[in-house]
């Protein structure tokens, strides 16, 4: 855990992409669940940032 | 003495011409050569996407071009995101997608591992598995429509033969239970030679020394095809469910030509309810934020799976 919190603060591409993967699959299962509307309301921002911040992070050195 | 054609060609060349592309250096000359297609690329695939995205923060409507447009800001996308209708497409997008792709990849990679067997006549099975694929999406949709018929629909006597049931008791397009489940059958049995055909290429693409080697160690069938098979066919699989998903998500013909979205809006997938949102409403702007959502959705899911697909080459 240490690990991959140093990546983060050092700007280290596999945390960072780590973090984005998650957001973009949090951001579909909020997208497609049929359980929660407000969750479906903001599934959008969720994938949005994570898709961003993928494209971006992709440049950070591994 | 014979000239090349290069030798013509410059000869062809007015000389100011050729004076000034003599003057030019390899990276100029290779920026006139690639721009062309750059342009055409900038033009038919980024310039469209920046416009939707512009189009989608106003209220356009394209059936009345002389109104004047609104910037509305992202009251589309709040619109979008707090409608239950909307969400319950989502859902059925969702459903589709799931079921398609399991049942595609599990009908898939077992035809394929039994293809690669290499019997007598294999050559004649996989055209005929491959023969629904080359068909199109709308005559499969229509022929289908008559197979799923309650009164002389083949599909109904098969399950009623099976089942025991009355042939004219349920209809697989008309009932709001079982029509997500009959455009889910039929892309089935249209698209599932297209994954098979991956995984064999997959499985072909396995030299026969790793399993003798393995036959050495005395490893099992079980265990061959745990350790050996599935691992290296494993990248193909992934193509062929990125593929698939990306196809899937968008739709759009099959189900329109087998249920029209109905009975409700049961089948009413996302790419359907786009197309009546920007071409029977005409809500132009708002279709647009539509559009918007559902490629970052696609863009973000194929980056990652793309990344997973590459480690899994690298391994």
């Amino acid at each position: 855990m240490s690990g991959f919190i140093n990546g983060l603060v050092r700007l280290r591409r596999g945390p960072w992409e780590m973090l984005a993967t998650v957001l973009i699959g949090l951001g579909v299962v909020m997208l497609m669940q049929p359980f929660v509307l407000v969750l479906y309301t903001y599934s959008f921002v969720v994938t949005l940032v994570g898709t961003v911040m993928f494209i971006i992070v992709s440049h950070f050195p591994e | 003495m014979t000239i090349s054609p290069i030798d013509r060609a410059a000869a062809g060349t007015p000389h100011g011409v050729a004076r000034r592309i003599r003057g030019l250096s390899d990276r100029t000359i290779a920026w006139i050569f690639v721009a062309p297609t750059i342009f055409l690329l900038l033009a038919v695939n980024i310039f469209p996407l920046i416009w939707t995205i512009r189009l989608s923060f106003t209220d356009y409507r394209v059936n009345r071009p002389n109104n004047e447009v609104s910037w509305v800001g992202l009251r589309n996308y709040e619109r979008i995101l707090s409608d239950p209708a909307i969400w319950d497409t989502m859902q059925a997008t969702a459903h589709f997608l799931i079921w398609t792709i399991i049942l595609q990849v599990l009908i898939g990679f077992t035809l394929a591992y039994l293809i690669n067997m290499k019997f007598k006549g294999n050559d004649l099975w996989t055209t005929i598995i491959v023969f629904p694929m080359m068909l199109s999406p709308a005559v499969v949709g229509n022929f289908w429509t008559f197979l799923y018929q309650p009164q002389i629909g083949l599909f109904n006597y098969v399950v009623a033969f099976f089942t025991g049931a009355d042939a004219a008791s349920f209809s697989m397009i008309g009932d709001v239970h079982l029509a997500p489940w009959a455009i889910i059958i039929v892309d089935t049995w249209m698209w599932t030679p297209f994954v098979m055909l991956i995984c064999l290429a997959g499985l072909r693409s396995i030299p026969d020394s790793i399993y003798e080697a393995a036959e050495c160690d005395r490893a099992s069938k079980w265990r061959q095809f745990w350790t050996i098979t599935v691992p290296m066919a494993l990248p193909f699989l992934m193509l062929a469910v990125l593929f698939r998903g990306i196809e899937n998500f968008k739709m759009f013909d099959l189900v329109v030509q087998l249920t029209g979205g109905g009975p409700g809006n049961t089948t009413t997938l996302t790419s359907i309810d786009l197309k009546r949102e920007a071409f029977e409403r005409w809500r132009t702007g708002y279709s647009s934020a539509y559009a918007v959502i559902l490629f970052v959705t696609v863009f973000g899911l194929a980056s990652i799976y793309v990344k997973a697909l590459n480690k899994v080459k690298q391994r």
